[in-house]
């Protein structure tokens, strides 16, 4: 087997993560679908860090790791403050802007 | 020449056999209807993932994919669907005519040509493998690179960390504008509402003496089922059971006015 093979699914995993933030309409379901491309891209990270033999790649994939726990921090508490103004968590709902 | 990394069959095997599972869990993110669903198929590519890192020679970054991820964002997740309930945006019906086609074509292409680009992508020289780098342990080595080469922007995503969690507490935090009503004031609002029909409250569910659970809407008088007796969440998801196979056979349920 070669390495590229964990590329291969890294790259797989991310797209079926966008396609779920596109088609999906719960926030929370969009959110996780982001979380799922964060964690393929540390996938792809650490089989480069492999592949190079040095841990910069590690590194750079603890730092994604700690971006994606602040991202789903904020995220959420945007997600609960919309939905208590607005008693859904429909991302089609939230489209104030648009009218 | 010696290949400078071979991979031992057990990783191989490991390989494709979660490979494809961590695929299907990630289809089935999409697929399944219900958030929760979802959130434990995610916890599933996480855990997945976390054995390719430690098979990856990326010991700690496993450790603390688990307890980073499925341990504490997933279950952050699991909070907010708790708090926000199950509501029809669950649904997987299309709202945007057309979407779905197109997010598909794009995710092919897109895909495909991820595939192909690494297929043919080179990085002319060989694997080197992380036996040397690990040579005094993963975690020390980590240590070694977090503290000299990447000691700044080590502290900027600790200042990061710490504005997130500001920001978190100052969005979710919720101050009152108008003071709460009292018993007195809701119940003086229910009277003076244009219609009666609520004002000594909501009835309650079950259908009396054969199946009073919460899912059961309350029949009224003329042997409907009144929906205002029930939890517009569990309405939401489809719990609700029909209250008509209650009822009692020999009862007449034609209102008869007595003159």
């Amino acid at each position: 087997m070669s390495l590229d093979n964990y590329l291969y699914l890294s790259a797989i995993l991310f797209t079926i993560g966008a396609v779920g933030v596109v088609v999906r309409r719960n926030a929370i379901v969009v959110f996780m679908c982001i979380e799922l491309m964060l964690n393929a891209a540390n996938l792809s990270l650490v089989t480069f860090s492999r592949i190079n033999g040095t841990l910069d790649g590690q590194v750079v994939a603890f730092f994604t790791m700690v971006v994606a726990a602040c991202e789903v921090v904020v995220g959420l508490a945007i997600i609960v403050t919309i939905y208590r103004s607005r008693r859904s968590a429909s991302i089609d709902d939230a489209s104030l802007l648009k009218r | 020449m010696e290949p400078l990394l071979t991979i031992q069959t057990p990783e191989t095997v490991l390989f494709w056999f979660l490979a494809p599972l961590s695929v299907l869990a990630s289809l089935g993110m999409l697929l399944v209807k219900k958030a929760v669903h979802s959130a434990l198929l995610l916890a599933w590519v996480m855990v997945t993932l976390a054995i390719f890192y430690i098979a990856q020679g990326a010991l700690f970054l496993g450790i603390v994919q688990v307890v980073v991820y499925t341990g504490a964002v997933m279950m952050l997740f699991l909070f907010i669907l708790m708090l926000v309930g199950v509501d029809s945006s669950d649904s997987l019906t299309e709202t945007i005519t057309g979407l779905r086609p197109i997010a598909i074509t794009a995710a092919v292409g897109f895909g495909g040509l991820m595939v192909s680009l690494l297929g043919r992508a080179t990085l002319g020289r060989e694997p080197v493998g992380l036996d040397a780098a690990n040579g005094p342990g993963n975690v020390q080595g980590l240590a070694a690179l977090l503290f000299s080469k990447y000691v700044w922007p080590f502290e900027v995503i600790s200042a990061l960390l710490i504005t997130a969690a500001v920001g978190a507490m100052v969005l979710a935090h919720h101050q009152r504008t108008t003071p709460r009503p009292t018993q007195r004031e809701q119940s003086v609002n229910r009277f003076r509402s244009d219609s009666l029909a609520g004002a000594a409250g909501l009835p309650g569910p079950g259908v009396f003496a054969r199946h009073n659970a919460v899912d059961v809407p309350a029949l009224l008088p003329d042997g409907t089922p009144a929906p205002s007796s029930i939890s517009a969440t569990l309405k939401a998801r489809g719990d609700v059971i029909d209250s008509a196979q209650f009822q009692l056979d020999n009862v007449d349920t034609s209102v008869v006015e007595e003159k």
